[in-house]
């Protein structure tokens, strides 16, 4: 079905997802995945060529909702959950590189 | 960097090397994000409003807040339609994408957007040149929140830290996608002009570039005039006005020049124009390069919509801009792609010339006043009538050109009609017999002078023509008509 | 004191005034003080707030008011539903202490009902796992036998109702998240059609899978739930344009006529030969009701597990991009943004969600997508299609829950495939959207209890609940010696 997963696609991941991975478990979610994925090549033998993908279970289309407004959160209450605020924004540390 | 190429051409922009002789021609094509004019948010009933408090037109869904789902707002299919059909794309069924990736403007650290089944496709638009722009695509997303910096430069790099604002997350946006057709900086600001103008005609949005609600981003190669492959591109940001527009694209073309002779590629990538100093920057470097991992929304479910609601957004679509010039043209006898045609599209006053052209007015002189004399508030309430009694006031001889300016102001102001206004100014019309008497008067006094003027010496023609007609406007107070004096010397000396 | 054990006897008594719901309360807290410390089936009881509630309810039913079908029946939540002003913690680090500022739709339902919130339970982090081992505030313990696994993710909320501490409970199921604690703790769970009960306020894992469902002693009192929280919500875009169904009313119209079909594909080698027994003792007596029993194929069920592992954990790898300790839950401090999110993220997430989370980023990105999540997103049509030609020839369908009883702490914790194969015969349903549940019939070798599965075509719950009141009337007890 596809290569072998490898170190370097654990570590390349985990950048991706904002995860900290020491070496010993980039080794061990190496083998751990791997073992999962193995598992997923029983995939491989069906003939999937000429069948759509199903995103989605449910046949619905076109859920729409009318442009009106309606109440929103309170500003206080959803600030008081924020783990650091400053003149009523959510404060977070310098941000490197430009928004993608 | 080697500022002395010189454009050659005009409708290409064209760099000529000194150093080769190469000429290199510009390929440029644009994306622009436009904020649609809804009065709520995309997926929540958020007020779409600019400017308020921070933080506080926000809701668990806009917020990203665990738990939280998206409901698709009616009016930005209805608007995004529009526009897409304006741009005469074709309406798709369509779904939404997960577009991946960590921004702290981002409340879902994912934005809602559209991949490979976008909602408008395969259109174009035609600039006022007659160039055609294909439009590859128009599809709907969601807006972030704003960051602003703080400590450090007040920019974001060397700020010690950020503030976040999530009002603006959510709101809808249309990406528009124009295919690189497009060969001028002015092609690229006439695009943006004239995007607007349709923008503004369907109500899908009031396309501020000062506001945001307007964002331009260019993709800027090179290649050889005449070479049918495309460079490799570079995207520019943070072009906030058509001024920046149009020097962005100049200086990164130029840049990609001066590269390309010196025996270097082109490192594909995004940049950022640098208003204060006239350049283009790179972008930080990013470690990794962004891996989007677009798939499926799954909280939502495919749109469709249906041949009716499309037949209805055809039925009731007004003229767009480029229809309006050829109508324009066609009544006023001016070309559509003269600048009085395409300022009296622009200023909305095509109606009110229409209407004095079809009450008489003569087209030509309508639209001279259109482009030159109503670039004033309240222009477009002129009654049309009266304009083409001011009109044809000036073509009779009663008004001079800059008499019938300053009578169309106060028509404006006043709402009066011209006739009434000229004569308090006291700019009637002289009467024939009236000014007659005052040339013969001045013949009279002036003999030598006159016999030089009939005496068929073509020089001295010229000159005496102005010497007695600054006497006829001094006895006259200015009130005489120039070609009518010109007229009348003319029949005087035969 | 003694109150009725059913939700359905407790709603009509403090209906009628014969039972206070402050009473009813009472009786439940106390077993809560009893058997809790043991059991940890809940992150947080809200005796306080429930006993406002029941307040309220009485003095409602004293002013001649009708507080709802479920009135005065303690209710307990999994803490991955928003409670408004209530820590909502997922049982995870990332969230602990994190007070929603809405109520899940599910909840504003349940409370319109009548019903008494007790407490928020436990489950695996972020609804991963079939055994609730990953919860960040330890483990739930199974009620019949504390040295067990109560079965995952919503262990909590099976426990709940298995040890008395509330007649109901609400779950969420992904993967088989109810379905299989409700078997391993001998109560019945359910989990509706993909839509029928709105996901608004339920703290997402997967979203094309995820459906909140009833636990409950009885099959009636999860018909009775059921009814209370489903129908359509305008706030959920995938929710099923529909009002609840109705359950109660043919509850007893039996199976006569029914066609069931035993499905080959999971009463395989991976199941345990108690489990097999049970359910050929279920059909046998779905039969002895006159149902008519046959085999039938579902043959891409076998491919279930590897599409559901790679659709599940890229889903939820997006809907867990946003703890990043920027607006809410735990931060890690960090001189930049970026690494303040890594830091946040690797402190606040335990191991089976960084595992999935990783897996699902990998199916998804690029170069990996169509062999990955591209391929299961077609296995996932040919289970639709396969579950479609079964239900040509039959109106449900019958299966194990679980592949075997209750398992001991610590059995599968070494190796995360051998815990993703508990839910190989619940998957399958998620994967269509399809209804299905699982109600206690009989105990293993072992003496734990064993659940079989019921699954229905989309909207056919009436039917399946039917089969299910057969079931129930004809289920051995407990303690009956397994042959």
């Amino acid at each position: 079905m596809s290569s072998p997963l490898t170190r370097e696609n654990v570590a390349k991941v985990a950048v991706l997802a904002r995860l900290n991975l020491t070496e010993a478990e980039v080794d061990r979610y190496t083998e751990q995945l791997a073992a999962v994925l193995g598992h997923a090549e029983d995939l491989a033998s069906l003939d999937l060529d000429d069948i759509e993908p199903t995103a989605h279970p449910l046949p619905l289309v076109n859920v729409l909702r009318d442009d009106v407004v309606t109440p929103g959160a309170d500003r206080d209450e959803v600030l008081s959950q924020a783990p650091s605020v400053e003149d009523r924004r959510f404060r977070v540390p310098a941000i490197l590189g430009e928004e993608p | 960097m080697n500022l002395t190429h010189e454009p050659i051409e005009g409708e290409h922009f064209v760099i000529q090397s000194e150093t080769t002789g190469d000429q290199w021609e510009i390929v440029v094509g644009l994306e622009v994000h436009c904020e649609l004019a809804t009065a709520t948010k995309l997926f929540c009933g958020c007020p779409n409003m600019f400017g308020d408090e921070p933080n506080t037109n926000v809701c668990p869904v806009c917020l990203g807040l665990p738990g939280s789902l998206p409901v698709l707002n009616r009016n930005v299919v209805e608007l995004a339609m529009r526009l897409g059909r304006a741009l005469r794309c074709s309406v798709e069924p369509s779904v939404f994408a997960r577009k991946n990736y960590f921004y702290p403007d981002m409340p879902k650290d994912y934005q809602v957007s559209q991949f490979d089944q976008p909602i408008n496709i395969d259109g174009w638009l035609d600039l006022p040149d007659g160039t055609r722009v294909g439009i590859e695509r128009a599809h709907i997303e969601e807006d972030t929140g704003k960051n602003s910096h703080s400590g450090g430069s007040g920019r974001i790099h060397g700020a010690d830290y950020s503030l976040v604002d999530y009002n603006r997350a959510g709101v809808p946006l249309v990406e528009i996608v124009g295919r690189p057709h497009i060969r001028h900086p002015e092609q690229a600001k006439t695009y943006i002009d004239e995007l607007r103008a349709i923008l503004l005609a369907t109500g899908a949005s009031d396309a501020k570039m000062e506001e945001g609600s307007l964002r331009v981003d260019a993709n800027v190669s090179v290649r050889h005039v005449g070479d049918p492959e495309l460079g490799t591109r570079c995207e520019v940001k943070n072009l906030n006005s058509l001024r920046s527009l149009g020097r962005a694209i100049e200086y990164e073309a130029r840049r990609q020049v001066d590269l390309l002779e010196t025996g270097e590629r082109i490192k594909q990538e995004t940049r950022h124009w640098d208003e204060g100093a006239g350049r283009t920057r790179d972008g930080r470097s990013k470690e990794e390069a962004e891996d989007y991992r677009y798939f499926q929304e799954p909280d939502l479910v495919p749109l469709v919509p249906s041949a009716e609601w499309i037949a209805a957004i055809d039925a009731a679509m007004p003229k767009l801009p480029a229809a309006r010039r050829v109508a324009l043209s066609a009544a006023s006898g001016v070309s559509p792609t003269d600048p009085a045609v395409v300022i009296g599209v622009q200023r909305n006053l095509d109606a009110l010339a229409l209407a004095a052209i079809a009450a008489g007015g003569d087209g030509r002189r309508v639209l001279t006043h259109v482009e030159h004399n109503l670039a004033i508030d309240g222009a477009e309430t002129l009654d049309a009538s009266a304009f083409a009694q001011l009109v044809g006031l000036e073509i009779a001889g009663q008004l001079t050109a800059t008499q019938a300016k300053t009578v169309l102001t106060e028509m404006v102001s006043s709402g009066r009609t011209p006739d009434v206004i000229a004569a308090e100014l006291g700019f009637e019309a002289m009467d024939v017999n009236e000014l007659e008497a005052v040339i013969d008067a001045i013949i009279a006094e002036c003999p030598e002078e006159w016999a030089d003027f009939c005496s068929g010496d073509e020089k001295k023609r010229g000159k005496l023509q102005g010497f007695f007609t600054g006497k006829v406007m001094k006895v006259t107070k200015g009130q005489a008509d120039g070609k009518s004096v010109a007229e009348i010397l003319g029949r005087r000396s035969a | 004191m003694s109150v009725p054990s059913t939700a359905i006897e407790i709603a009509a008594a403090v209906r009628s005034g014969e039972l206070s719901a402050v009473e009813v309360l009472e009786v439940h807290l106390a077993r809560i003080d009893e058997r809790e410390e043991e059991i940890n089936a809940f992150n947080l009881v809200l005796a306080d707030k429930a006993r406002s509630t029941a307040k309220a309810i009485d003095a409602r039913v004293a002013a001649g008011e009708d507080p709802g079908v479920l009135a005065g029946v303690p209710l307990a939540l999994k803490d991955n539903l928003c409670t408004h002003g209530i820590p909502t913690t997922c049982s995870s680090r990332i969230l602990e202490g994190w007070r929603p500022p809405y109520d899940a739709t599910v909840v504003q339902r349940v409370a319109v009902a009548g019903a008494v919130s007790i407490g928020k339970t436990n489950l695996d982090e972020f609804a991963m796992g079939s055994s609730t081992e990953n919860s960040a505030f330890g483990p739930t313990r199974n009620p019949r036998d504390p040295e067990r696994v109560p079965g995952g993710s919503s262990g909590g909320s099976a426990a709940a109702v298995a040890a008395g501490f509330a007649p109901l409970s609400l779950g969420s199921d992904t993967g088989g998240s109810i379905r299989q604690p409700a078997a391993l703790c001998g109560v019945v769970g359910v989990k509706p059609t993909y839509g029928m009960v709105s996901r608004y306020g339920l703290i997402a894992f997967a979203s094309s899978l995820d459906q909140i469902g009833p636990f409950s002693t009885t099959v009636a009192d999860s018909a009775l739930l059921l009814e209370a929280i489903a129908g359509h919500d305008a706030r959920d875009s995938t929710s099923i344009d529909q009002p609840a169904p109705s359950l109660l009313e043919s509850l007893g119209e039996g199976v006569s006529g029914l066609r069931i079909g035993l499905v080959t594909e999971l009463m395989g080698e991976g199941i345990a030969p108690d489990v097999a027994a049970r359910v050929r003792q279920a059909a046998a007596a779905l039969e002895a009701a006159g149902a008519t029993i046959t085999e039938v194929s579902v043959p891409a069920a076998s491919y279930g597990l590897s599409a559901y592992y790679l659709i599940a954990p890229a889903e939820a790898s997006s809907n867990l991009a946003r703890y990043d300790g920027v607006r809410y839950g735990m931060r890690v401090d960090a001189p930049t943004t970026a690494e303040m999110n890594a830091a946040t993220r690797t402190a606040g997430f335990g191991d089976e969600v960084k595992r999935r989370i990783m897996l699902g980023t990998y199916a998804l990105s690029a170069g990996y997508y169509d062999a990955y999540y591209g391929k299961a997103l077609k296995v996932r049509t040919l289970i639709m299609r396969d579950f479609e030609t079964a239900y040509t020839n039959v109106d449900l369908l019958l299966a194990p829950t679980s592949p075997t009883t209750a398992f001991k702490f610590g059995d599968k914790t070494a190796d995360p495939l051998s815990m993703y194969l508990n839910d190989i015969c619940t998957i399958p349903s998620n994967l269509a959207g399809h209804p299905a549940m699982s109600l206690p019939f009989g105990g293993g070798a072992d003496g734990m209890p064993i659940g079989v599965q019921l699954l229905a075509p989309a909207l056919a719950e009436a039917t399946m609940f039917r089969a299910a009141a057969v079931l129930e009337a004809a289920a051995p007890a407990l303690d009956e010696v397994w042959s």
